[in-house]
């Protein structure tokens, strides 16, 4: 076909592209945004497979079959839950299809007109690069996320490591782009780079987590538009640069909501003071702990009602069980609110996504900025499973690893029940000082039994 | 201007373009923004369908059906489970 023609078909697929992401930023709009960026793809896909310069279809039909069969039952079956470790495999792979891709030009020079040698060199170790990083960093990110591996080693050696395993890649990188033919080299920076993902991404942990999914999310744009480069086509490197951007503004909403800055979040670094302060002196005699019945009592006279959801709500698989509560209070004239702290969970969105799926209407869900004036209105905040971000160090203890961090001003309601399972610290690994105040209630529970619990004893009021 | 300084050109912008297309996105919608633009980063199928499809070279030929295997998976995965999360968000409306 008249490659003028492809060429339209594929600005039209960068236009709906746009227009997709557009879309996917306001409720109102999100669906036909996904939508549209769908057909952009299929609009792609087509002017490309009509193109002349595909001669064999057998591998391209198994490979999509492949794809589809795993990608649908994978979609479909998936419970929301697991929705950040689905998320991070997904990045891995489309990282991972610029790295192959970049991986078959280095195969074959020459084969891809009207692009210079020296671009297609560069422009495919970079892909290969930021591809290979990206599948084993997202493989690493998922393993954590879905429970399977735990292992954290943090300080100078893991840094060191990762570094060099980088300055390894740019270096073999740069020996492949002078010497074409030394596809060794081309290998062996790919595997540098798989080093270098791992290291990155291992070292990084639980609430970290929604940055590094988000950077992901952002690298596996820029392998796409690194691959546009390698072949020449815009609307590679359109739709992969929308991608990096739409992932790198992601990244900075949840660094600005830790208050942390990418680097420190990379290094796993969360400053040396935790160590300080042994939590028991903290707590000692000075936490109040309560039981579902008195939890049921508070909620016989409150009007408003805030719910602060947290990784210990996902954990706990609590949500329906929140929304039951929610449903009970709101029958006896309750207002109820659910605060949402950007960082809250294991990638953006993780909370709302959740609360979404148990039916939660998505009017009653404030983010920070609007919840925290409501604090003081509020009759009773239920913490769930949420710890640093509800901890009031972050405002008032220049001294604390977290000071400065954006918290949600829970301990302005006037009275604050935590649900948790232990005193254990969250990730920051510090004392909470919300637990000592003397308007906190402690509930010892796992949350989703705590909710039952405290329901059933509403019940029976 | 040759074809390097377009690539450029047409990269620059674009990148601009996601910046300012994306300005402001509640919170509700990070999951299915990620999801959603990660599907479209599964573009890189484009390069993929080319690498398996061309027959010049016969390892390329394999790299390419592995690398359409991972594309597909993103694409179609990535824009189903937007959907269904977005169906989830919408339904109670």
């Amino acid at each position: 076909m008249d490659s003028n023609l492809i060429n339209a078909a594929y600005l039209v697929a960068a236009v709906l592209f746009i227009l997709g992401l557009k879309g996917l930023t306001s409720p109102r709009t999100a669906v036909r945004g996904n939508t549209l960026g769908a057909m952009g793809m299929l609009l792609a896909m087509v002017a490309t497979l009509v193109d002349k310069q595909i001669v064999s279809f057998e591998l391209i039909a198994l490979g999509i079959a492949i794809g589809s069969v795993i990608g649908i039952i994978w979609a479909v079956k998936v419970q929301m839950t697991a929705m950040p470790q689905l998320v991070a495999a997904f990045n891995g792979f489309g990282g991972g299809a610029s790295a192959l891709v970049a991986g078959a030009a280095a195969l074959m020079p020459g084969a891809i007109a009207g692009v210079p040698a020296i671009q297609v060199h560069v422009s495919s170790t970079l892909s290969a690069f930021i591809g290979a990083a990206t599948l084993s960093g997202s493989l690493i990110a998922w393993a954590k996320l879905q429970g399977l591996l735990y292992w954290q080693p943090r300080g100078f050696a893991i840094r060191l490591c990762s570094t060099g395993s980088a300055l390894v890649g740019v270096a073999l990188g740069a020996w492949y782009v002078i010497h074409n033919e030394a596809l060794w080299a081309f290998a062996a920076l790919s595997v540098a780079a798989l080093v270098y993902g791992l290291l990155l991404t291992v070292a990084v942990g639980g609430a970290d987590m929604p940055v590094i999914i988000a950077l992901l999310n952002s690298c596996s744009g820029l392998a796409a538009a690194a691959t546009g480069f390698v072949l020449g086509n815009n609307v590679l490197i359109i739709s992969g640069s929308l991608v990096g951007a739409s992932g790198f503004i992601l990244t900075q909403i949840m660094c600005k909501a830790m208050n942390r800055s990418l680097w420190d979040v990379l290094s796993g670094d969360l400053g040396e003071a935790a160590a300080r302060n042994p939590q028991e002196d903290v707590y000692s005699g000075r936490t109040k702990s309560t039981s579902p019945e008195e939890v049921a009592l508070l909620f016989e006279t409150a009007r408003i009602v805030t719910v602060v959801p947290g990784y210990g709500m996902a954990v706990a698989q609590a949500q329906h069980a929140v929304r039951d509560f929610a449903n009970l209070l709101e029958a006896r004239g309750a207002e109820v609110r659910y605060a949402i702290h950007p960082v809250a969970g294991r990638m953006p969105g993780h909370m709302n996504v959740l609360l979404a799926e148990a039916d939660v209407p998505y009017d009653r869900l404030y983010d920070m900025d609007t919840v925290n004036p409501l604090f003081a209105e509020t009759d009773v905040a239920i913490i769930l499973g949420a710890n640093d971000v509800v901890n009031p160090a972050a405002r008032d203890e220049p001294g604390s690893p977290i000071y400065g961090m954006p918290i949600l001003e829970v301990d302005k309601s006037q009275i604050v029940v935590v649900v948790k399972r232990s005193l254990s610290p969250g990730f920051a690994g510090i004392p909470n000082l919300l637990f000592t105040r003397n308007n906190t209630l402690m509930l010892f529970s796992d949350a989703k039994q705590a909710m039952q619990d405290v329901s059933r004893e509403i019940r029976e009021l | 201007m040759d074809a390097f300084l377009i690539s450029i050109t047409v990269f620059v912008l674009a990148v601009f373009v996601g910046f300012e297309v994306i300005t402001k996105i509640p919170s509700t919608l990070h999951t299915p923004l990620m999801s959603g633009s990660n599907a479209i980063s599964g573009i890189t199928i484009v390069g993929a369908l080319v690498a398996a499809g061309s027959g010049a070279n016969e390892a390329a030929k394999y790299l390419g059906l592995g690398a359409v295997v991972l594309a597909t998976v993103n694409v179609v995965g990535g824009f189903l489970i937007t959907n269904r999360m977005l169906a989830m968000f919408r339904r109670k409306k």
